[in-house]
């Protein structure tokens, strides 16, 4: 036996490699930063001219320039937008000059709370049928789960968000058919979230129930499975001690990916429900053609993915003992 | 030729595949044959029947400018199926073409390359597709462009593994040795064996690469009104949902039964890859 107690080794293992694995996000988070500065600022036309029109004489152009501190060498640029972005300072809007980082700190909850609902819906009702479907494979239960789980993967969320709103908003007339709600207001929030978070919440579910489907197909040719059967186990316990737990880890490094499909999602049911949000910012911010805001909204994203990608890797050792962070 | 029949026959006894493949099938027919089958013009206006519901002179009913739904739903997949099929086939030539260069010459450009595509390939494909489409502008080459941009990084993923394995083999150490350049390498040796692999990844992306047409037209960053898309055409419905429904309904079954058609070639595809998983 050790003398140190497993879990204090584990846990101790884990702080380690979640340290280690903060500072390797690091250098890809400014990877990617560094890409979205440079891939907006290859935009038609540069931002003085979006902001005046392409008729603008060269000198009111160069003024607001300078204004917008862009008559720098893209360098000097480059490094004021990073500093700017480790003080949380977002830059301003080139449309209405008003500083960005507030405005996005004010859709973001509720891109958040869309996309944490319909992940939490995913994986309530996609794991439990992804396990009905494979214990009753070949059957009508598998069968009716497996067309629907594929149909829901092949149906565009802004579609779905659509057919949700004409049944429930429009002909039953039981949810607000636009707006985000008001997010102090947790009844009016909840009244306003349903639909669209119900929409991203069943495609998430068809990809769930599709993950878990297999997967438990998988591990219910493994060898330890036919011998706790064979042993004379209860079936309960091979499918919920032996099956579950192993087939599980696949499922959750893919509903880190599928969090990530999610979040692209977002921005289309966002536009369907004319509901605030990260992408309604931005397709907002890409129309006015906005391209201070247009780069903040895609750093905060990168964020966003940064930080799923992590707790994905993180939640590994939680499910699955046999991983050691050393 | 006794293993492509063997394949035949299992592709022939899985239903899946089967019913996507006749599913694809008519819809290939019917963007092929559009100009027989629509029974109008697509872009001709009609004042006095402006949003009439399905009815026998229109099937499908007319929009906003009296133009015939079931005729502008099935030019549209013309456009669907064109941009699905050249955007997978750029992604494919971009992709494999840097899998390849990152695989074979390994060292400092293999690290570059497969990083910056691990970046790309973590970030949300329709908010990369959304950004590059920004960048370049709408229209149907541009829209081909842009997924065949995002595309690229799943494909070089895709090829970069099986070109480190093909380049360790025997054949090609013995290439080398009889003096055969890094270009005859890659293309007789590396390529092939890699090709049908890469080919089955591109049919299952079809169904991706239209949706992401529609989503991308859907958002204004497609192919601008009034040429028909299946996605443009639910946006401009959107405003009249409530009293015109069928705008955006017809165009969202016809990408629904379009995408389900190729992910169902793409289960049964996997089927039989994984015989262990055969049902």
């Amino acid at each position: 036996m050790s003398p140190v107690p497993i879990s204090y080794c584990r846990e101790h293992g884990m702080l380690k490699y979640a340290i280690r694995r903060i500072l390797i996000s690091i250098p890809i988070l400014l990877a990617v930063v560094t890409l979205i500065f440079f891939l907006v600022r290859s935009m038609p036309g540069g931002p003085a001219v979006a902001v005046l029109g392409d008729y603008a004489s060269k000198e009111t152009i160069e003024a607001l320039e300078k204004e917008m501190g862009l008559d720098i060498p893209i360098w000097q640029q480059y490094l004021v937008f990073l500093r700017g972005l480790l003080s949380g300072d977002l830059g301003k809007s080139l449309i209405n000059g008003m500083p960005i980082a507030p405005q996005v700190a004010r859709v973001l909850p509720y891109t958040l709370e869309l996309t944490l609902s319909s992940a939490i819906f995913g994986i309530l009702f996609g794991i439990p049928l992804g396990v009905f479907t494979a214990l009753r494979r070949n059957r009508m239960f598998d069968y009716v789960g497996r067309t629907l789980s594929l149909a829901g993967i092949s149906l565009p969320s802004f579609f779905l968000g659509i057919l949700m709103m004409l049944v429930f908003s429009v002909k039953l007339d039981l949810f607000p058919v636009v707006g985000g709600g008001d997010i102090r207001d947790p009844i009016d929030s909840l009244h306003h979230l349903f639909l669209p978070g119900l929409t991203l919440g069943l495609m998430m579910t068809a990809y769930i129930t599709r993950t878990t489907r297999s997967s438990i197909l998988n591990v219910l040719r493994e060898d330890y499975v036919r011998t706790a059967r064979a042993k004379g186990m209860r079936e309960r316990i091979v499918i919920y001690g032996h099956t579950l737990r192993n087939a599980l880890l696949p499922v959750v490094s893919l509903i880190g990916v599928y969090a990530i499909v999610l979040i692209g999602s977002s921005v289309l049911v966002e536009i369907v429900f004319s509901r605030p949000g990260l992408g309604k910012m931005m397709v907002g911010a890409i129309g006015r053609r906005d391209y201070m805001t247009l780069q903040s909204v895609m750093v905060v994203y990168a964020g966003l993915v940064v930080i799923i990608n992590l707790l994905t890797d993180l939640s590994y050792g939680l499910i699955d003992p046999r991983i050691r962070y050393d | 030729m006794n293993a492509h029949s063997k394949l035949w026959r299992t592709f022939k006894n899985n239903k899946t595949a089967v019913v996507g493949a006749v599913m694809a099938l008519i819809v290939l027919l019917t963007a092929v044959c559009a100009f027989v089958i629509a029974p109008y013009d697509p872009l001709e206006q009609d004042v006095f029947h402006r949003l009439t519901p399905p009815e026998r002179s229109h099937l499908l009913g007319t929009d906003e400018y009296g133009r015939d739904v079931l005729s502008r739903v099935i030019w549209g997949t013309q456009i669907s199926l064109t941009v699905g099929f050249f955007s997978v086939l750029l992604g494919m030539v971009l992709g494999t073409t840097m899998g390849v260069a990152a695989g074979y010459s390994g060292g400092l450009t293999d690290s570059i390359i497969m990083r910056v595509v691990d970046v790309l390939l973590s970030f949300p494909t329709l908010i990369t597709g959304i950004l590059i489409a920004a960048i370049l502008g709408s229209g149907l080459v541009k829209l081909i462009i842009t997924i065949g941009i995002v595309f690229a990084p799943r494909f070089a993923r895709m090829a970069y593994g099986p070109t480190l394995a093909v380049k360790e083999m025997e054949y090609v150490s013995s290439a080398k040795v009889i003096g055969a350049g890094s270009l005859r390498i890659i293309t007789r040796h590396i390529l092939p064996n890699i090709f049908g692999e890469i080919m089955v990844a591109g049919t299952l992306w079809m169904g991706t690469a239209i949706m992401a047409e529609a989503s991308l037209s859907f958002l204004g960053l497609g192919v601008s009104p009034p040429t028909p898309t299946w996605g443009n055409m639910i946006k401009s419905g959107i405003d009249v949902l409530a009293s015109a429904p069928w705008l955006s309904l017809f165009p969202g079954a016809s990408i629904l039964i379009t995408v389900l058609a190729f992910n169902m070639i793409g289960d049964g595809l996997r089927d039989i890859a994984d015989p262990k998983l055969r049902a």
